[in-house]
């Protein structure tokens, strides 16, 4: 299979309102592609209706060959997607370590038997799952933090721990909300170079939502752009940005 | 290592011993004798609802109904067969606790799927429902005694059995909220969305606490049933979900200390009012303790302990890495 | 064979009560839909609206309207009184709390009303203040009582549906409960429309109180319990936080409750509301009249 996603004629209601009408692209195995487009334009709904929080009007989203539609979010992500949010949704009460601990815990395979009686299953996975959790912190240089709730980390913390809580999951595909949202031009700079540390280490597919040109720009192979529902445009960063429809979408008519 | 929870494990099964000792001494009178194996059964019960709604975030207003239906059908299995045989008293407990989880599980099948605030009143309904059948029951089930109440029940619950039932309870639990699975059950009270979109499931897991909670309600009904001999539809009626709510939101949501604590300070505030205040305002004692109540939630919002343990009820703490060596304690 | 005209007086029964629920009901809706408080101690203020009849009828010796105008009167400062010192406070922490407190002052007013030296614990009868008068229509009986507390019921919707959809404190309670944090930034003083929230729906529930003991001439502390819960359920199964809901929810619990009491068994007949309710969140889980709102993802 040359493309890991496929998204295919996909459409999304809600009431009257076409959120999203008709949209195709695939992301290959491997690659880093951007989907971008103004407020509004429809690109979480897309992330939602992959990761299976909303379930498609008509259309087709495959993930290896295989229909994502009508299968539960926690399938899919345990299928091998995982993803992160454009509000943060962390696990606000609980300790950073537990963050992350629990999206290990798609992977664990010990009981509750196993947990009541603290039994040699838990005891040597719960140790090997606490230290790949500690080795993924320390990677996303919150390690110190640990204990903290998550809650109480600053915002740019919080969005770097989200992304390590993903990772967690052992995805094949990675979809991240906004990455950059609320950060400054430095902090973009390392959340980029982050965005490709993970793809090698991980060996990840990326697909990414951002509506800040630069970040997009900055890293993505291939980009999408969104608005209205609809696919407006595709092709390589260079490509996208002297497109005129695309600038015209992003500033209105009259300034191409 | 696991010193402090070795240790309070320790203390507790002492505490007990002690208790035990002073009890066959009569230095405890038969009256408090009992109000202390009522605390601690309340407790476990209570403890179930922590764990469906301090841990899990499903607002329950229907606990009792397991308890209820703990109480009778442990009732029921020593009545009509075991009679005083302890074996037969435990194979009753412990018929007491499936009942509840069995029970707990078909109508959380089609509930538990409601947002909190709608859940809170099907729960409310469904426990309403289970005390309309009890009063009605001996219409099926002539020994239960519908609403004039089911009588003879042997008498088997002694503080052994209650301090044992208690210790457990409290280990199980901690040892189920302080793994994976447990870990699980927080998600899906902290954030449904992102711990779906993490694998857990979520549908899965609400059955899990809601399932064991309803379990530990059966045991304590069971324990209640065969402390007092005598049951009657109206220890299980809604005030009676508002009197375990009230324990797990005064003692701190999700907090077991809290719990633990609220509800044993919860049962002996009660009588010790009752043998304090003189008699002409006895009655007053009703209008104080809500009083209290308000003051408290007013002062304290999230509740006396507030999400935080007693040490060795903490999580274990986990070391932070020194370069490729890590250690848990 | 089902005899037509008992059916049709129990419909009548049914409607009774209906209406008397909604007036409760309508209270619960539109104080959970300004603050989302489930208000435990509603039903309360339903009991002492109709003590203060008590009271006023027996004691005082007053007729009908006035008696009825003034235990609306006094459950509205009961109302405000409680808004303020123990639920405004609490505006801002977890929703439990403000709930466990509703719950502290439903059992404070129940337990101090039982005092001694206030009502006592034990039921009290209730005087009707006017004449009961009967007439057969086609076999079936109506008496004054269910007139008085149709017209009554209507007159007060009719109230309520003028306040809320006429004046601009009408308009503010809707934009309030659409969106708390905003109607603040608009300029709108949100502390003045909760109290005044809670006040229409402590009337309304005064009043059923006084109608409520007319009907079923009997008066004690804990009154308010169940008709409070059925209430609360009607409210739910019409869609809470929406008025006309609280309207045919009350109704339909109403109908449900009697019609269960003549034809199947007066020990059921509660459960059977229940029944209703879950049977209806588990097919439209906002109530029958509530409208779905997606979660943002």
């Amino acid at each position: 299979m040359a493309s890991i996603l496929k998204v295919d004629s996909l459409c999304k209601n809600f009431g009257g309102l076409k959120a999203v009408n008709n949209v195709s692209f695939t992301v290959e195995k491997g690659g880093l592609v951007g989907l971008i487009g103004p407020n509004g334009a429809g690109k979480t709904t897309i992330f939602n209706l992959v990761t299976g929080h909303y379930e498609p009007t008509s259309g087709q989203v495959l993930f290896e060959d295989k229909s994502l539609v009508g299968v539960s979010p926690s399938a899919i992500t345990r299928r091998g997607v995982a993803r992160t949010f454009q509000n943060i949704r962390l696990f606000g009460e609980l300790s950073v370590l537990d963050n992350v601990r629990i999206a290990f815990h798609c992977r664990v395979g010990y009981s509750l038997v196993d947990s009541v009686f603290r039994l040699p299953a838990f005891q040597h996975e719960e140790r090997k799952l606490t230290e790949q959790a500690q080795m993924l912190l320390e990677m996303f240089n919150l390690g110190d933090k640990q204990d903290e709730k998550a809650g109480s980390l600053p915002y740019g913390e919080q969005r770097r721990l989200e992304i390590a809580r993903a990772l967690a999951t052992k995805p094949q595909l990675l979809l991240l909300d906004e990455p950059a949202a609320g950060m400054n031009p430095s902090e973009i700079h390392t959340l980029l170079d982050m965005i490709r540390f993970i793809r090698k280490r991980f060996d990840l597919s990326i697909l990414l939502i951002e509506h800040q040109m630069r970040v997009v720009m900055g890293v993505c192979e291939r980009i999408f752009v969104m608005d209205f529902g609809e696919i407006l445009a595709e092709g390589t960063p260079g490509e996208i940005q002297s497109n005129p429809k695309v600038i015209e979408a992003y500033l209105g008519k009259g300034v191409a | 290592m696991r010193s402090r929870e070795t240790t309070a494990l320790g203390v507790a099964i002492v505490g007990a011993i002690i208790i035990e000792v002073l009890m066959k001494l009569g230095v405890i009178n038969p009256y408090w004798e009992l109000i202390i194996q009522y605390a601690c059964i309340l407790t476990i019960a209570t403890l179930g609802l922590n764990m469906i709604y301090g841990f899990n975030g499903q607002f329950s207003l229907g606990h009792v109904a397991f308890y209820g239906l703990g109480a009778y059908a442990s009732a029921i299995v020593t009545k009509a067969w075991t009679g005083d045989n302890p074996l037969g008293f435990l194979a009753a407990i412990i018929v007491g606790g499936l009942v509840a989880a069995i029970v707990g599980f078909l109508i959380g099948l089609p509930i538990l799927r409601l947002g909190s605030d709608y859940l809170g009143i099907a729960t409310l309904g469904f426990g309403y429902i289970v005390k309309v059948t009890f009063d009605n029951a001996d219409a099926w089930i002539p020994m239960m005694g519908g609403s004039r109440g089911m009588t003879g029940i042997v008498k088997m619950t002694s503080w052994p059995w209650v301090a044992v039932a208690a210790i457990l309870a409290v280990v199980i639990m901690r040892n189920v909220v302080y793994s994976s699975h447990g870990r699980a059950v927080l998600s899906v009270r902290e954030n449904e969305i992102a711990a779906s979109a993490m694998g857990i499931d979520i549908a899965r897991y609400k059955t899990v606490a809601f399932v064991m909670g309803c379990f530990y309600a059966g045991i304590a009904g069971a324990l209640y049933a065969h402390l007092y001999s005598f049951l009657h539809p109206s220890n299980f009626d809604f005030l009676k979900s508002v009197d375990m709510l009230l324990i797990v939101v005064l003692g701190g949501l999700g907090s077991m200390s809290g719990t633990i604590m609220a509800a044993l300070g919860w049962t002996f505030l009660l009588e010790g009012l009752r043998v304090i205040l003189p008699p002409e305002i006895l009655d007053f004692r009703f209008v104080i303790y809500p009083l209290l109540l308000i003051i408290a939630m007013l002062l304290r919002p999230k509740g006396l302990f507030g999400g935080m343990e007693w040490s060795f009820l903490r999580a274990p703490k986990v070391e932070k890495r020194a370069h490729g060596v890590n250690t848990e304690s | 064979m089902v005899d037509l005209s008992y059916l049709a007086q129990q419909v009548i029964n049914g409607l009774q009560l209906g209406f008397v629920y909604a007036l409760i009901a309508l209270g619960y809706t539109m104080v959970y839909g300004i603050i989302r408080l489930i208000n435990f101690a509603h039903g309360d203020i339903f009991m002492i609206g109709a003590y203060v009849g008590f009271f006023s009828y027996s004691v005082l010796h007053w007729d009908f309207l006035p008696g009825i105008l003034f235990s609306m009167v006094v459950c509205v400062i009961v109302a405000v009184i409680i808004e303020r010192l123990a639920y405004k406070p609490l505006r801002n922490a977890p929703r439990i709390a403000a709930l466990i407190t509703a719950i502290g002052v439903s059992m404070f007013l129940e337990y101090f009303t039982s005092l001694k030296f206030v009502f006592g614990p034990n039921p009290r009868q209730f005087p009707r203040p006017f004449e009961v008068v009967t007439w057969q229509i086609g076999g079936i009986n109506v008496n004054s009582i269910q007139l008085i507390i149709l017209v009554v019921t209507l007159a007060m919707l009719a109230l309520l549906q003028f306040v809320v959809y006429r004046t601009k404190m009408g308009m503010a309670m809707r934009g309030v409960s659409f969106d708390f944090d905003t109607a603040k930034l608009m300029g709108i003083n949100v502390d003045v429309v909760v109290s005044f929230t809670f006040a229409l729906g402590s009337a309304l529930a005064g009043a059923g109180g006084i109608l409520f003991a007319i009907a079923y001439p009997q008066v004690q502390p804990f009154m308010g319990i169940m008709p409070g819960l059925k209430a609360f359920v009607a409210a739910v199964l019409g869609g809470i936080g929406i008025i006309p809901g609280a309207l045919l929810g009350a109704l339909i619990m109403g109908q449900a409750e009697v019609l269960t009491a003549a034809f199947v068994s007066t020990t059921w007949k509660d459960a059977v509301a229940f029944a209703i309710l879950i049977i209806v969140l588990m097919v439209k889980p906002t109530g029958l009249l509530g409208k779905r709102g997606t979660d943002k993802v």
